[in-house]
């Protein structure tokens, strides 16, 4: 074990990967890793095409033709970065290609913020990309690994981005069982496409296809990602025999059993929570692991003896509420109808998420399941002598 | 033809990959106005637009995107475009 920064945790669980292409575009709070990755390759620990290119648009188009000529292809990047990616990270996904990459969480501008929030990769939500939120640097290291792993399997074929909250987790220091060679080579077989572009057998990715069959190809995503429900279950099984390390498979549960009151969310926040969770009777937590796919009856099940749900999460749909708890909210409806659920929304640009504010929610929580008034939705922390 | 996942296609196959669901307006000729001009062929960018000595003037519909520029360029007014049921 090691204490080393969370971008070089990641950085070095890609180097072990193999990655034969590694292309990407500096942007707080992401640089690091890049800048780590480029390191290996200058100092000739990483024999990888580093390629560096004008805009994050070219670096994702560049993992899109290297992982289709049948490399194995890494990209890294966040907030502004990730939206100048978009409209690649629907080609990547549309040709079946199984780029990992690491989405940096950062707010989106404007007002111009560096700093946290998931708002950026709840955008890339529909793009067909497998997502993967994680909670410590240990995680993020271990889902890169994992990563190639569910996304390159033959029945799965999607990319899969892990999305990792900027600064918290990039910029910090954790003591990390750094993955060794022989370790990631044992778990991580060579990718081998089944199609994939070349002279001497040519092919094209991507093709036109008219009303009568675009339909077709977006069901069979739709089908992957149902099977990819199974493969992120089975490969964090097969992660945990290897290396001894488990974080669920969709979802992980803290403190469920007789939890009247479950705090549900993604990412790092979850260590605050459960520092607040571990003084508290009958509040437990539901982290969601994997959020595409969604775990629909993962969490149904988890919150079938629950009172209350507080949803808490740094992004939201303006105009509507947070994206996740809509989804939960979605997942639940005609299946559990007695359950409270609340939204919070905190965090937002980088604000700490304080251990009052959970006891606030959890407060607030304890009011609607003793019957009490509160709003469904609410944003928690706002300054209201700014407003 | 069984779809392949990512669109990925074979060399040479657009020829079955049918594009004429575009089509909106179809073309029709009346035969006994085709003066033989062939402009029709000459300007469809399709090449979608036949002839046989049998058969004259006569189109490819699976193919045809129903543009309409073999009705403007025929210098007979034998081809005409009609709304497409469908």
């Amino acid at each position: 074990m090691q204490v080393v920064e969370g971008s070089y945790a990641i950085a070095h669980a890609v180097k072990r990967c193999r990655p034969d292409v590694i292309s990407a575009y500096p942007i707080t709070p992401q640089t690091h890793i890049v800048e780590d990755l480029a390191q290996f390759v200058a100092d000739g620990e990483l024999e990888c095409e580093f390629v560096p290119v004008d805009s994050e648009h070219s670096a994702m188009s560049v993992a899109l033709g290297a992982s289709a000529v049948g490399a194995r292809a890494y990209s890294a990047s966040t907030s502004q970065g990730l939206a100048l990616m978009w409209e690649v990270l629907y080609n990547v996904s549309g040709m079946r290609l199984p780029v990992v990459m690491t989405a940096v969480n950062r707010a989106m501008s404007a007002p111009l913020s560096i700093w946290n929030d998931q708002q950026d990769t709840i955008g890339a939500r529909d793009s067909g990309w497998i997502q993967i939120y994680v909670e410590d640097i240990q995680e993020a290291h271990d889902a890169m690994i994992q990563g190639y792993k569910i996304a390159e399997s033959k029945d799965v074929m999607l990319p899969l981005m892990v999305c990792a909250d900027g600064f918290i987790l990039t910029h910090t220091y954790e003591p990390v069982v750094l993955a060794e060679q022989i370790e990631v080579d044992d778990f991580l077989p060579p990718y081998e496409p089944e199609y994939f572009l070349s002279v001497d057998n040519p092919l094209s990715f991507g093709c036109f296809a008219e009303p009568d069959k675009y339909m077709e190809f977006r069901y069979m995503q739709h089908e992957a990602m149902d099977r990819a429900r199974i493969k992120i279950k089975e490969v964090a099984d097969e992660f945990g025999k290897a290396f001894g390390r488990y974080y669920g498979g969709l979802i992980e549960g803290y403190n469920l059993d007789g939890a009247e009151i479950v705090l549900l969310t993604f990412g790092s926040i979850i260590g605050t929570i459960k520092e607040v969770v571990d003084r508290e009777k009958n509040v437990g937590i539901l982290k969601i692991r994997s959020y595409r796919p969604f775990p629909l009856v993962e969490i149904r099940d988890a919150l079938k003896d629950a009172k209350v749900v507080a949803v808490i999460e740094k992004d939201f749909s303006a105009g509507f509420e947070g994206a996740l708890f809509t989804d939960v909210k979605a997942a639940l409806y005609n299946h559990i109808n007695d359950l409270k659920m609340l939204g919070f929304v905190v965090g937002l640009g980088g604000r700490d998420v304080r251990a009052d504010d959970i006891l606030e929610i959890i407060k607030r929580s304890k009011s609607a399941m003793d019957g009490g008034i509160t709003d469904e939705w609410q944003f928690i922390g706002l300054r209201g002598e700014l407003l | 033809m069984k779809l392949r996942i990512g669109a990925i296609a074979d060399p040479g196959t657009s020829v079955v990959n049918l594009t004429g669901g575009w089509r909106t307006e179809i073309p029709r000729i009346t035969p006994e106005l085709c003066i033989r001009c062939f402009n029709c062929v000459i300007y469809c960018p399709e090449s979608a637009v036949k002839y046989s000595d049998k058969e004259g003037i006569y189109f490819d519909y699976d193919y045809c995107k129903g543009c309409g520029i073999c009705s403007n360029e025929c210098s007979g007014h034998a081809i005409y475009m009609e709304m497409e049921e469908k």
